[in-house]
């Protein structure tokens, strides 16, 4: 016998199966997904238990200017992967650029901010309790971010070099899922760190 | 996934010289070498934990023994169940769904190819660095020092204060790396099951080991993932001052513990399940019958899935968690024995009234079976709170634990050895040795793990150096020591056998077993494209229609 045989029934057969990108996406998500859920949940747990200050609602200041830069950036991935799939590689590169740069402003956000709490108030990762679930769980997050921007930046490099064309909407759709889940997880972060634990 | 043909000639390996060979080797994206790598790397591993189980059990061979200092024994069980779990079961679990699932699901290759190799690579290098700490713990300066915190590394033995020097670090990157690995292969597992199947093959038409290694994969998403995570706050600890598990600034020593069982018990299920797999092909083969309730083995399979993700305390009861929090995990624990109980049934239902061959796998396959039913009721033994109160770190769990691993998941590993190497080699084992191997290795596991329940229930603690005379527990000490040797001599004539029949064994042809799946319609071992054509299929048992084309299964599903 041999596999030639079996193949005979081919014909007879509509054959559809999902897409591996996507699939695999979803699968990265949902292990990025059970990452933070720890971090969280230590975060959680670990509200209120510093024995020494400074104390989040001393030193914490809400960013919301960031935190706009940060999720208005799905809508410009979301609308640059549409351009691409009506075949508007221009408006594409120009949206994709948009979002860069509204993630590299977020960054610049943390950036401050860490700088006038690491400086001004005295907060290290090894200062309390507060300082070490604040420090990772926020630092995790700003790494899947760079991380994020790091993917943006080289589609951006191949939009320039022109290498970049419709046939290529499947490809960032996938990796526009990632940047939507680093958004979701800042609004996660957002709400327990700055809400909830302040 | 394309039909076109890619007509890549087999090439003659023995022609080209060794390190043409050996870069082929490391440089493989194939699915099936990359899968011979897996197994023969956690061969190695296996070799090396079995030779540190023994160490430990030659020290507890009588009372007051000093065959190793104290450090040497909390270093040897440490890295015996470091090793075990995360350098032998997982890799070689890993090794088999990479090999058999695109043979399997009729694909020339897993979804993504150099994403398995990484991954391969990430696992291998992991193992290395947990070795590398012998002689790179403390600075590379001659007297480096294995990790010695047990394998679940409570806090605060791992905090600086009292785990100075690096092996702790070792431990902890050995298995940040290697998780890596473990979720880049799960992510592979699960896109080349969903996207890569064969025209035909609906969820509900794949093998049932395909369906097992999708929950399998699915659970080391889910569970990897904290361990990892655990693993990142620990390092924070460690290097950067931080006090996730620092209980003088706050921290919490049992948040640990929680971290590291949300991580433990999934992971029981993730070597579980491709046992299961291995069950669920072979048994039925050797019966001669189609696998019994199909459609409840998967259902069970994912009720198993769900439920184990919420077991994990019951690690943790002599934590002394509150009466509601040890209620909630005494009754789930209780629960996932039902899903459990189903597929014991339903292996016993497809044995029954079949023409049963008892080959060296089945042999495996149906210790398996009753080893595991044992094992399953140790285990609703300690779920119940006040009983684990009484055991809980004793012998008896230890028993219970290696009567899972060894008992159910190791026996079930051998059968799938034993079944597949036809395949792998192209080669028959040699059955003598087989059932030699079955019999050495069967007696040596009932001596070893049947007799070591009852130091624990004497109160015997697991990890203790040594002990007093007199207390009861001598001759059950030597009883299970001598079982090791039983084990060991098993295990030197099942790679013996390996070895022997790899080079003189006589050919197998494409289908010894006279199964079913589609990886023994293709020759052994495979070409490289695995199919010719990709092949179409219309049931469960594609072979089956095939040699019986008057009367196909695809009739009756």
């Amino acid at each position: 016998m041999n596999a030639t045989s079996i193949a005979a029934a081919e014909q007879r057969i509509e054959w559809d199966r999902p897409a591996r990108g996507r699939v695999a996406m979803f699968g990265l998500i949902a292990a990025e997904a059970a990452i933070f859920t720890i971090f969280v949940v230590a975060y959680l747990f670990y509200v209120g238990k510093s024995l020494t200050g400074p104390l989040p609602k001393d030193v914490l200041s809400v960013p919301i200017f960031y935190t706009i830069c940060l999720l208005s950036n799905s809508l410009t991935i979301h609308l640059a992967a549409k351009s691409l799939r009506q075949g508007s590689v221009r408006r594409f590169g120009i949206l994709w650029l948009a979002t860069i740069a509204l993630g590299a402003a977020f960054l610049y956000g943390t950036a401050t901010e860490w700088h006038r709490l690491i400086y001004q108030e005295g907060l290290t990762i090894s200062t309390n309790l507060f300082g070490t679930t604040y420090y990772s769980l926020v630092g995790l997050h700003g790494f899947h971010v760079i991380a994020g921007l790091v993917a943006l930046s080289m589609v951006m490099v191949f939009t320039f070099l022109g290498n970049v064309r419709p046939e290529h909407a499947e490809r960032v759709d996938v990796l526009s899922l990632y940047w939507h889940f680093v958004d979701t997880v800042w609004i996660v972060v957002f709400t327990v760190v700055y809400v909830i634990g302040r | 996934m394309s039909t076109d043909a890619i007509a890549i000639p087999r090439r003659e390996l023995a022609s080209s010289p060794i390190v043409t060979r050996l870069h082929e080797w490391v440089t493989t994206v194939d699915h099936k070498r990359l899968g011979i790598l897996y197994i023969i790397y956690a061969l190695v591993f296996l070799l090396i934990g079995g030779i540190e189980a023994t160490v430990i059990r030659i020290q507890l061979i009588r009372p007051h023994n000093d065959f190793v200092s104290p450090q040497v024994f909390n270093r040897m069980f440490t890295m015996h169940g470091t090793t075990m779990i995360f350098f032998v079961v997982m890799p070689v679990l890993f090794g088999f769904a990479n090999y058999l699932i695109p043979l399997m699901i009729g694909a020339r290759d897993m979804a993504f190819p150099r994403l398995n190799a990484f991954s391969f690579w990430m696992t291998a290098f992991g193992g290395l660095l947990l070795y590398f700490s012998l002689v790179g713990a403390n600075g590379l300066y001659g007297a480096g020092n294995a990790p010695d915190v047990g394998w679940f590394a409570y806090a605060p033995l791992t905090s600086r204060t009292f785990s100075v020097g690096h092996s702790t670090d070792f431990w902890t990157l050995a298995l940040l790396v290697s998780g890596f690995g473990s979720i880049g292969t799960a992510i592979n597992i699960i896109a080349t099951i969903l996207c890569m199947r064969c025209p035909g093959m609906t969820l509900a038409k794949m093998p049932l080991f395909a369906w097992l290694n999708l929950v399998m994969a699915g659970l080391v998403i889910l569970a990897v993932s904290p361990l990892t995570a655990a693993q990142i706050m620990l390092l924070v600890d460690r290097y950067l001052g931080g006090h996730f598990f620092d209980t003088q600034a706050g921290g919490s020593a049992v948040m640990w513990m929680h971290f590291f069982w949300i991580f433990g018990h999934p992971e029981v299920y993730v070597l579980i399940l491709p046992a299961f797999a291995f069950a669920s092909e072979i048994i039925p083969v050797f019966s001669r019958k189609p696998i019994f309730g199909y459609s409840v083995m998967v259902g069970a399979t994912v009720a198993i899935g769900f439920i184990s993700m919420s077991v994990w305390a019951h690690h943790m009861f002599t934590v002394g968690m509150g009466a509601n929090v040890n209620t909630f995990f005494v009754i789930s624990t209780m629960a996932i024995a039902v899903p459990t109980g189903i597929k014991i049934f339903n292996w016993l239902a497809t044995m029954w009234g079949g023409k049963i061959e008892f080959k060296t796998p089945m042999l495996f396959c149906i210790a398996f079976l009753f080893q595991f039913l044992a094992a399953g009721l140790t285990g609703v033994m300690l779920s119940v709170a006040p009983f684990n109160w009484q055991l809980g770190n004793s012998y008896f769990v230890i028993a219970h634990f290696h009567y899972v691993i060894v008992g159910g998941i190791l026996f079930a590993l051998f059968g799938a050895f034993y079944y597949w190497f036809p395949k792998m080699s192209g080669k028959m084992y040699s059955e003598t040795l087989g059932k030699l191997h079955f019999w050495l290795f069967l007696i040596g596991f009932h001596l070893t793990f049947d007799f070591m329940h009852i130091p624990g229930l004497l109160g015997m603690p697991r990890r203790i150096y040594t002990y007093e005379p007199g207390r009861g527990w001598d001759t059950w000490n030597l009883i299970v020591t001598i079982g090791v040797f039983f084990q060991a001599a098993g295990i030197l004539v099942f790679l013996g056998n390996l070895l022997w029949s790899n080079f003189r064994g006589e050919a197998a042809g494409s289908d010894p077993w006279d199964a079913w799946t589609l990886e023994w319609s293709t020759t052994s071992p495979p070409p490289e494209y695995n199919f010719s054509t990709i092949p179409a299929v219309e049931s469960r048992r594609p072979l089956w229609d095939l040699k019986h084309p008057d009367d196909p299964d695809s009739k009756y599903e």
